[in-house]
């Protein structure tokens, strides 16, 4: 399923430094036509459907259309990223629509705990930095052959 | 970091790109769930003075198998023991598998886990009626560390609501490795070894997929992870949804070429992965089989699995056949079964399950059990919800076809491929699977080149480690590649090659392209050169025909072997032609001789191995049946970087954890 980016909607990031589809899509496929400042997918049979640059885009301009092989027209699913949420928009081809909210991190964002000041001790143990700073025991097998 | 804008075909690739040289004690290549617990644990052990580097192809926050989101969990090991996970795998993967290397990651994948769920992952709980509550709700249960029940679907699987899993672990990866030590969009295509020392890895060169720059990287030690390969088979869909593989696309084998290139040995390259999934859209099927408790049912409706045809034809690969749950490829196996007797195609009845689940169940309930149904699909495989819409399928109502993938080489799932390891230095740990550097110590998961260590999809003969058990594993590997740093403090790396040596390699396709490009009036067809798109799909025939494809129900045969072997030797000679305009071409170029590489030791190996040990997965078909007295043993590989020889051999297994 291919993303494509909506003519009308798309501001090229406004000439940031960076362009946000360009700087997630994992497989480099987006792409920033700066004459244009429109982005497009230049690759899009080796698009894997992962959503990342339609989560990320600030304006919305970016869906997915179905692979040309299999997926008959006229469906689409949309997410809307929040803080804690995805809610999903599914609309079937015969016009039934469903809605799916989900949780996705219960932080803050930027609040994960990296333990910047945790430093292991000894380096010739089995154990992980947090393992050791836990008294953690590393258990052995309960029989071997 | 702040990154150009260029479009395709805007930037061209210049014949003499900036060259940035940089030296490292400890480098990580990759940036998916591995490389991410590595950056996590690094600096917790990185000697004082000491530095190190993580560089990613993509960007860290989307990148890898991950980078889409997961719905479960399926390495967690919780009230079970690790002996009990080494059974598991063991059974699931046909008999030959280094126990010390799972049992080791049984013993530390929960605290990776007890982390995702303290950095804001979503964990479902049970509630105190063991109803299931999700990552919200559940949190009024308390934290899995605090001894909060999760809700299983298996013995080792908990269900999650992951579609930020990577943003979560890539932001506490980022932090506590740094920005300044983070290169992201840098594709490493050549690892080199040390000039003076033998046999020890001293850095790796590639190049920036936003700029025209090299980069040569020297380093003391190294871990490589950089997921398995896909698209090395032709896939079912063959125009645009060759891009809906069932793993990323993106990975192209890198981590093994990485390696055997500079001579690691390799084990059981011959296992592969062809998982079978709602077909098209490969959308998950586990939480279908174990969640809502569906059946696959055949043409003529039948439960195939449960029918004394199918438990006899088990017995054929007893004891794991026979085992309370069925290996993955005999699962296959059956699967393959039915289609070729007539009885296709396979169907999911999703319609029972649901119904079946609905009669115990209020209003609410219901809503809830079709919410988490969509969310397994839209939480990692966003392509099949839309197939299910487009389609107007609606799983209480209509049924939808399962059907076996395209193959696929990695090491974390349900597959086993990659390096041969070092195992940990403990007593019950067999000599034979201890690696040992020049200074006669031994560097858990370090590969057979002295400083080179992997993780995740790159360990070989220990699967099922999935995502949490490679993050783990990236932080077993890391802290051992800063022990191996602090004991070789003085060596100090030096490449045989120059920096003007390294351009020459690196860029050659570039140059292949300048040379010629004028020669013809469409840049995409011209005598002199290929483009990497024609080269995929020259390695996509060449498997799908005689590598035991799809084409032929993953079935070859010696004289078909042979052939391929022949067609792959061809491919790496043109692959000295291959041409790229920009550097999005030239990052497709390298790819493609990553994938060559890796399926060529695929292939060896099947080659090599004289049995079918994975019915369902591949099928050799002079040697049907596993044939336990001559092969119950690992094969390895070697391919030899000074005389560019390859080297097959068998290697002992022995068994560490009893029945």
């Amino acid at each position: 399923m291919p993303s494509f980016v909506i003519n009308e909607k798309c501001d090229g990031c406004k000439g940031g430094d960076k362009t946000a589809c360009m700087y997630i899509c994992p497989n480099d496929l987006m792409v920033l036509d700066p004459n244009e400042m429109k982005a497009y997918n230049q690759e899009p049979d080796q698009c894997w459907e992962c959503f990342s640059c339609v989560k990320i885009c600030p304006t919305q301009a970016i869906e997915v259309r179905g692979y040309a092989d299999f997926v008959p027209l006229g469906s689409s699913i949309m997410p809307m990223m929040g803080t804690e949420d995805v809610m999903w928009t599914c609309k079937f081809r015969n016009g039934l629509i469903k809605r799916f909210k989900f949780p996705i991190r219960t932080t803050p964002e930027g609040a994960a705990n990296a333990y910047e000041d945790l430093k292991g001790k000894d380096l010739d143990s089995g154990l992980l930095a947090t393992e050791e700073s836990e008294g953690y025991q590393i258990p052995k097998p309960q029989a071997t052959v | 970091m702040a990154l150009p804008n260029k479009p395709k075909g805007e930037l061209k690739a210049v014949r003499d790109p900036e060259v940035e040289e940089r030296e490292v004690d400890v480098l990580i290549v990759g940036g998916g769930m591995a490389a991410c617990g590595a950056a996590f644990e690094v600096k917790k052990w990185l000697p004082d003075g000491m530095t190190t580097l993580l560089v990613d192809k993509a960007a860290m926050e989307r990148s890898g198998a991950v980078a889409q989101g997961l719905s479960a969990i399926n390495t967690f090991i919780g009230e079970n023991s690790p002996d009990d996970y080494v059974r598991m795998v063991r059974n699931d993967l046909m008999g030959i598998v280094r126990e010390d290397l799972i049992f080791d990651l049984g013993c530390h994948v929960d605290d990776s886990v007890h982390l995702f769920e303290e950095w804001g992952l979503p964990i479902w709980k049970q509630s105190e009626e063991g109803k299931n509550l999700d990552g919200k709700k559940g949190q009024a249960m308390g934290t899995l560390k605090s001894g909060a029940q999760p809700v299983r679907t298996g013995k080792w699987q908990i269900m999650i609501n992951g579609e930020s899993y990577k943003r979560i672990v890539a932001e506490a990866a980022k932090k506590a490795i740094g920005e300044d030590d983070t290169l992201e969009r840098v594709f490493i295509v050549e690892l080199l070894l040390d000039k003076n020392v033998d046999n020890q890895i001293a850095g790796a060169i590639g190049f920036s997929v936003r700029e025209n720059k090299v980069y040569v990287i020297k380093c003391k030690t190294m871990m490589v992870a950089c997921g398995g390969a896909v698209n090395i088979y032709q896939p079912r869909s063959v125009g645009e949804g060759k891009g809906r593989a069932w793993y990323p696309v993106w990975n192209s084998g890198s981590t093994y070429t990485l390696s055997m290139r500079v001579g690691a040995e390799l084990s059981m390259m011959e296992n592969r992965f062809t998982p079978a999934r709602f077909k098209d859209g490969y959308g998950p099927v586990g939480a279908w089989f174990l969640l809502f408790k569906a059946k696959a049912l055949n043409g003529l409706g039948e439960n195939f699995a449960a029918s004394d045809a199918a438990k006899k034809e088990l017995e054929n690969y007893a004891p794991y056949g026979t085992a309370a749950i069925t290996p993955t490829c005999l699962r296959n196996h059956l699967m393959l079964f039915e289609m070729k007797e007539g009885r296709g195609p396979i169907l999911m009845d999703t319609v029972t399950a649901l119904a079946e689940l609905g009669k115990t169940m209020d209003k609410k309930e219901l809503k809830h059990l079709e919410s988490e149904a969509w969310e397994d699909f839209l939480d990692m495989t966003c392509g099949q919800a839309n197939l299910w819409c487009a389609t107007d399928t609606e799983p209480e109502k209509k049924n939808s076809e399962v059907m076996p993938t395209e193959p696929y080489l990695l090491g974390s799932h349900s597959g086993c491929c990659g390096l041969w390891t070092s195992g940990p230095d403990y007593d019950w740990v067999p000599d034979a699977f201890k690696i040992k550097a020049r200074n006669d110590k031994v560097y858990n998961r370090m590969t057979t080149v002295q400083g080179l260590f992997t993780a995740g999809d790159g360990v070989g003969c220990s699967g099922h480690k999935f995502s949490s058990g490679s993050h783990a594993e990236g932080r077993i590997a890391v802290k051992q590649a800063c022990r191996f740093a602090k004991d070789f403090a003085d060596f100090k790396p030096e490449l045989a090659v120059s920096a003007a040596e390294a351009v020459d390699i690196v860029y050659k396709p570039v140059r292949t392209y300048l040379d010629n490009v004028a020669y013809t009036t469409a840049e995409d067809i011209n005598p002199n050169y290929l483009k990497p798109n024609g080269m995929m799909y020259r390695l996509m025939k060449a498997t799908h025909e005689y590598g035991a494809g799809t084409a032929t129900f993953y079935q070859t045969t010696s004289k078909n072997l042979e052939i391929v072997m022949d067609l792959l030797a061809t491919m790496r000679e043109d692959c000295e032609k291959l041409a790229a305009g920009d550097l999005h071409e030239l990052m497709r170029a390298w790819e493609i001789i990553h994938r060559i590489w890796t399926v060529e030791s695929h292939l060896r190996h099947i080659q090599f191995r004289k049995e079918t040990r994975y019915p369902g997965f591949y099928y050799q078909a002079d040697f049907p049946g596993q044939d336990d007295e001559n092969w119950f043993c690992f094969v390895n590989s070697k391919f030899d970087p000074k005389e560019q020889k390859w080297d097959v051999f068998k290697k002992d297994y022995i068994q560490i954890i009893p029945d």
